[in-house]
C-alpha cells in the first residue's frame, strides 16, 4: 500500500470565520488598529480594477492599460481553533466602494475611526453603513495634539443616530482596539435581537 | 507538455483577447463555472486525496501551491491572495478550478444574520476579553 502525503497529518481544522471593517479617512489609524490586535502584521490582498473603478473579473477581455490596483490590509485573530475573526482595512477612496460592498457583504459590523481634527473624512463611511443598516460603531483615534471634545459634541457634529454607539480609543493600544471590537460585536447582537423583536411583533 | 500544443500558448485564450499579466495564468478567464465570488473569507482547505498535483499536467504552478498552502492549514481566499502575491479575482479562479477537479473544498462564511442564534457571537466577545 501506498502511503499519500496526507495520511501523514491529520485533516485541517475547518474554522467559522468573521469579519469586521475598520473604516475611516485617509491615514486616521486603520492599519494601526488592526496591527494592534492581529496576531499576524497586517497582510496586504489586491485586486485590479478596470479605470471605471470595477474590478477585472467584471469583464471579459481586459487591457492593461485601463487597469489599476486596489490594496486592503487585514489581520487575523484565532478566538478558538474553530472561530477565527478577521479585519478588514477598507480602502479610502470613493471610488473603490465596489470593495466596500464586496468586503461588507456578511461583515459582523463594522469601526468607522475618527480623527477630531478632520471629522469630515468619515462622514461617507458612516452614510455607507447607515444606508446598508451594517452594525457599526464610531471610534474616535485620540491623537496626541489633537483637542479632546465631549463625546456629544462628537455625536453631534457627526449627526450620529442616538442607537450608534461611539467611543474614544487609542488604535495602537490592544486593550483600546479590544474593547472597540467588542463594543462592536454588542452592537451587532443588540441590533440583531431588535431586527428579531420588530418581526415577531 | 508542448507535445499537445501546451506550450506556452496554452496560457492564451484566443477569444479572451490581450490579458493582464496576471490573469494570463487564468488563461484569460475572469470566471470560473464552479466559482460564485468567493468571499474573502471563504476557507479554502485540500482534499485528504489531492496528494500529488505537481504531477498533474492540466495545473499551473499556482493551483499547486494553493493545493499545498492549504493542506496542513485551511487558508482563506484572502490569506492565498496575500501569500501567493495575486489579486483575488485570480484566486477566485484558481480556487474554483480546483474545486471542479475536487482538489479542494470551500466553506462559504455563514452571514451574521443567518446564524441560528447569539451563542457565537457570545463566543467572540469572550474570546476578544481572554486576548
Ligand atoms: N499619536 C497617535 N498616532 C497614531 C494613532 N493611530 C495611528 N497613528 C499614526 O498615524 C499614522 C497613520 O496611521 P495608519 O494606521 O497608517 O492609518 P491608515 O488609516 O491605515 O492610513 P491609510 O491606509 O493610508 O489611509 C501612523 O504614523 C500611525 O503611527 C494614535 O492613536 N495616536
Ligand atoms: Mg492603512
Amino acid at each position: 500500500m501506498i502511503f499519500g502525503r496526507s495520511e501523514r497529518g491529520k485533516p485541517p481544522v475547518e474554522p467559522v470565520t468573521l469579519k469586521i471593517l475598520v473604516a475611516g479617512g485617509f491615514g486616521v489609524g486603520k492599519t494601526t488598529l488592526v496591527g494592534a490586535v492581529s496576531e499576524i502584521r497586517p497582510l496586504r490582498t489586491e485586486e485590479l480594477l478596470t479605470e471605471a473603478g470595477r474590478p477585472v473579473d467584471d469583464t471579459s477581455g481586459v487591457e492593461a492599460k485601463n487597469t489599476t490596483t486596489v490594496a486592503m490590509d487585514f489581520g487575523r485573530i484565532t478566538l478558538r481553533e474553530d472561530l477565527v475573526l478577521y479585519l478588514f482595512g477598507t480602502p479610502g477612496q470613493e471610488r473603490f466602494w465596489f470593495m466596500w460592498d464586496e468586503l461588507s457583504e456578511g461583515a459582523l459590523g463594522a469601526v468607522v475611526l475618527a480623527d477630531t481634527r478632520r471629522l469630515e473624512d468619515c462622514f461617507a463611511a458612516i452614510d455607507y453603513f447607515e444606508r446598508r443598516a451594517i452594525p457599526f460603531l464610531v471610534g474616535v483615534n485620540c491623537f496626541e495634539g489633537a483637542a479632546r471634545y465631549p463625546a456629544d459634541d462628537v455625536r453631534r457634529a457627526l449627526d450620529l443616530d442616538d442607537h450608534v454607539p461611539l467611543l474614544m480609543c487609542d488604535a495602537r493600544d490592544r486593550e483600546s482596539v479590544k474593547e472597540t471590537l467588542i463594543g462592536v460585536v454588542q452592537h451587532a447582537m443588540a441590533q440583531a435581537a431588535q431586527r428579531r423583536q420588530t418581526v415577531t411583533t | 507538455m508542448s507535445a499537445d500544443g501546451q506550450g506556452r500558448s496554452h496560457w492564451f485564450d484566443d477569444e479572451a483577447g490581450p490579458v493582464v499579466r496576471p490573469y494570463a495564468m487564468t488563461r484569460g478567464r475572469t470566471t470560473s463555472a464552479a466559482q460564485h465570488r468567493l468571499d474573502l473569507i471563504a476557507v479554502v482547505v485540500t482534499e485528504p486525496h489531492a496528494d500529488d498535483p505537481e504531477d498533474d499536467p492540466t495545473l499551473s504552478p499556482e493551483h499547486v501551491d494553493i493545493v499545498e498552502l492549504c493542506r496542513d492549514t485551511s487558508q482563506t481566499v484572502a490569506e492565498l491572495s496575500a501569500e501567493l502575491d495575486l489579486p483575488i479575482g485570480v484566486v477566485r479562479v484558481l480556487v474554483g478550478d480546483l474545486v471542479e477537479s475536487e482538489l479542494v473544498h470551500v466553506n462559504r462564511p455563514v452571514p451574521p444574520a443567518e446564524l441560528p442564534d447569539e451563542s457565537i457571537l457570545r463566543d467572540v466577545i469572550n474570546g476578544l476579553r481572554a486576548l
